[in-house]
């Protein structure tokens, strides 16, 4: 069995954000982790290949630094890491990501595809559906369990007050919640076996059925018309008024801010 | 000389202090109150590679190098002193005589289950008699048909009730040195269940209160004649040698007591508040940090200096790392101590009550000074070899 884990560096949090000129991340002025959501997905990947023999495959689309984060998942107990990296994918919003590793994922061989759920910089959630959507195979998103049933996947998808159990054969893809697992530690030897292991290195060249247009900053529909590390709050406002018109004038004020 | 680490040892110290903070920290306060043995956390350790981290893969281990596992022992004490030591006695006193003295026979038999933490290892030098003077032994091993017999006891044996395989020390002879008649001693490895091998008394420690330190007691207990660890008779230089490695895991253990308690008393000081001001802001405060700090820091090349040299002899089997390690440990052991003390100090009434950990390591920093050689059989080892 086959399995694909993507995996992204993400801002460690307690490091500061910082942002560049055009409002996009400065990825490389920040201390980075590997995105909670998906190396839950990489234990639940190492897990399938600890109870039923697997070959993991972590691949990434990053800056070069982005090495660390696929060395991580090495040391974790990966087989294979891939980073995909090169200048004109630079920028890119969740279409053009997922156009990216799809067009990556395309070279491999695989059963099964794990992505986290969303990451913890953009929390969008979209980059592993769409990924499904380019390779064109089925996907479970918000898993909370994942078991292996012969050529087919059970997985409990995870709702606010309920969960649904669906199967879905393979090759599909799965996109884990945080909450599925607790990751494991990478083990010392793990480490140095991690950076003994040779990363293969691919750019634009070995993606596969990518048009340029949907590639990089340029090829992204979003456009960020601000961004900012701290959202001002304002003092406030208090005012004394009977219960009625209380309601009638915090309605007023949630109407003038388009609230409702 | 380069004193730049590494990045397999940058990622590897990484790991290990997320796992203190995770996994150890929170429950340091706890196993020091109750002095009950973490056996929760060594299995998390067991899991994560943690007890096997200097053996080769081939016997099961990480193959990592000694500097690794020394800051593994240095992070986890920097938050609990008793899971340092638990890692350090493991590690130092069981695995590396098996590893180094070890028939192929006993190394494929006992080093793949303890370095995957499946059992935990214990060593037994020190009896009543027998401390510093480890001439002073007591405990016989006699040779019945294919069988060795042991008799006798040892005390304040590490890990002593939790472990399953320890190697033992033993009289089994005489022999004639310089006209003196001297004890003939040889190492055995006795295994927990063996018939006649039992547990005494547990000790009430001041410091590293879960660290299960206990009697050993030996009555007929019977084991094959195999289990000879070494030549007979070398059981005398086995533990002197064991022991040289073991100061550095002692050493790294007292240097992440006091790293710990100086980490502590940065975040205390920028907070306590006294005549309107941080007592940070006291020069007094500053000059005390900037020793500890300093010392710390010596600490810290010492024991990483003893750790290296160490690795060159796994390379070489030649280059000697007694007096490195001798060194890394009275300096260590005298930093940790002095470092707490003064952690104390700068935390005032708190510091004294069980609620700062400051108040813990100064109790568990205690022992890094007596355990493993004390500071003074540190100088006569580092002396001897300068009067050579």
């Amino acid at each position: 069995m086959k399995i694909v884990v993507c995996i992204k560096q993400v801002p460690d949090t307690k490091g500061g954000v910082k942002f560049k000129d055009d409002g996009t991340l400065d990825r490389g002025a920040m201390l980075a982790i590997m995105n909670p959501d998906d190396k839950a997905g990489l234990e639940a990947a190492l897990r399938i290949k600890d109870e039923y023999g697997a070959e993991v495959t972590v691949i990434t689309m990053g800056m070069p630094k982005a090495e660390d984060v696929l060395r991580e998942a090495l040391a974790m107990g990966a087989d294979k890491g891939i980073l995909v990296t090169d200048r004109v994918l630079g920028g890119a919003d969740t279409w053009a990501t997922s156009q990216t590793l799809a067009g990556a994922i395309r070279n491999l061989d695989y059963d099964l595809i794990i992505t986290g759920r969303q990451a913890i910089d953009g929390d969008t959630a979209q980059v592993g559906p769409q990924i499904s959507e380019h390779l064109n195979i089925p996907v479970i998103s918000y898993a909370q369990n994942i078991k292996i049933d012969g050529d087919s996947v059970i997985v409990e998808r995870q709702y606010d007050d309920r969960y649904h159990v669906l199967k879905a054969k393979m090759p599909c893809l799965v996109t884990a919640l945080a909450e599925l697992n607790e990751p494991r530690y990478m083990t010392p030897g793990g480490i140095f076996d991690a950076l003994q292991a040779e990363i293969t290195v691919w750019g634009r060249a070995n993606l596969v059925d990518v048009d340029d247009s949907n590639l990089g900053l340029k090829g992204s529909p979003t456009q960020i018309a601000k961004a900012s590390d701290k959202v001002r709050k304002g003092a406030g406002e208090k005012v004394n008024l009977d219960p009625t018109e209380s309601v009638d004038y915090i309605v007023g004020k949630l109407k003038e801010k388009h609230v409702i | 000389m380069d004193f730049t680490l590494k990045k397999e040892h940058e990622m590897a110290r990484a790991l290990f202090r997320e796992f203190a903070e995770k996994e150890v920290k929170p429950l340091a306060q706890e196993v020091d109150e109750t002095e009950e043995f973490p056996r929760a956390t060594v299995e998390k350790m067991a899991k994560a590679g943690f007890l096997g981290i200097p053996i080769p893969k081939e016997y099961g281990g990480q193959g990592c190098d000694v500097l690794t596992y020394v800051m593994c022992v240095e992070e986890l004490s920097k938050v609990c002193g008793t899971t340092g030591v638990i890692v350090s006695a493991h590690t130092s006193l069981c695995c590396d005589p098996i590893l180094t003295y070890g028939t192929e026979e006993q190394k494929q038999k006992y080093l793949p289950d303890l370095a995957s933490g499946k059992k935990l290892g214990a060593f037994g030098l020190t009896e009543p008699g027998a401390g510093t003077d480890a001439q002073g032994q007591q405990t016989k091993a006699v040779l019945d048909g294919d069988e060795w017999v042991l008799n006798g006891s040892k005390i304040f044996i590490t890990n002593g009730k939790e472990a399953d395989v320890y190697v033992i020390f033993a009289v089994t002879g005489t022999v004639e040195k310089r006209g003196k008649l001297l004890k003939e001693i040889s190492a055995f490895i006795v295994e927990k269940g063996t018939p006649g091998f039992t547990f005494g008394t547990k000790e009430k420690k001041m410091g590293i209160r879960g660290s299960s330190t206990y009697e050993l007691i030996f009555t007929d207990c019977r084991i094959p004649k195999e289990n000879l660890l070494g030549q007979q008779g070398k059981g005398f230089n086995i533990a002197m040698h064991t022991l040289d490695g073991g100061r550095i895991g002692i050493a790294a253990q007292a240097l992440g007591i006091g790293e710990g308690a100086l980490e502590r008393t940065v975040e205390y000081v920028k907070e306590r508040k006294q005549f309107g001001r941080a007592i940070g802001a006291f020069q007094n405060t500053q000059f005390q940090l900037a020793d500890m700090a300093t010392k710390a820091q010596a600490a810290q090349f010492l024991v990483y200096k003893a750790a290296l040299t160490k690795d060159q002899y796994t390379q070489d089997h030649k280059t000697a790392y007694g007096v490195e390690a001798a060194m890394a440990k009275l300096y260590a052991a005298e930093m940790a101590m002095e470092v707490t003390t003064k952690a104390v100090q700068l935390h005032g009434g708190y510091g004294y009550t069980r609620e700062y950990d400051v108040e813990r390591m100064m109790r568990d920093a205690k022992i890094t000074e007596i355990y493993e050689g004390t500071s003074e059989v540190q100088r006569m080892v580092i002396s001897a070899a300068l009067l050579k």
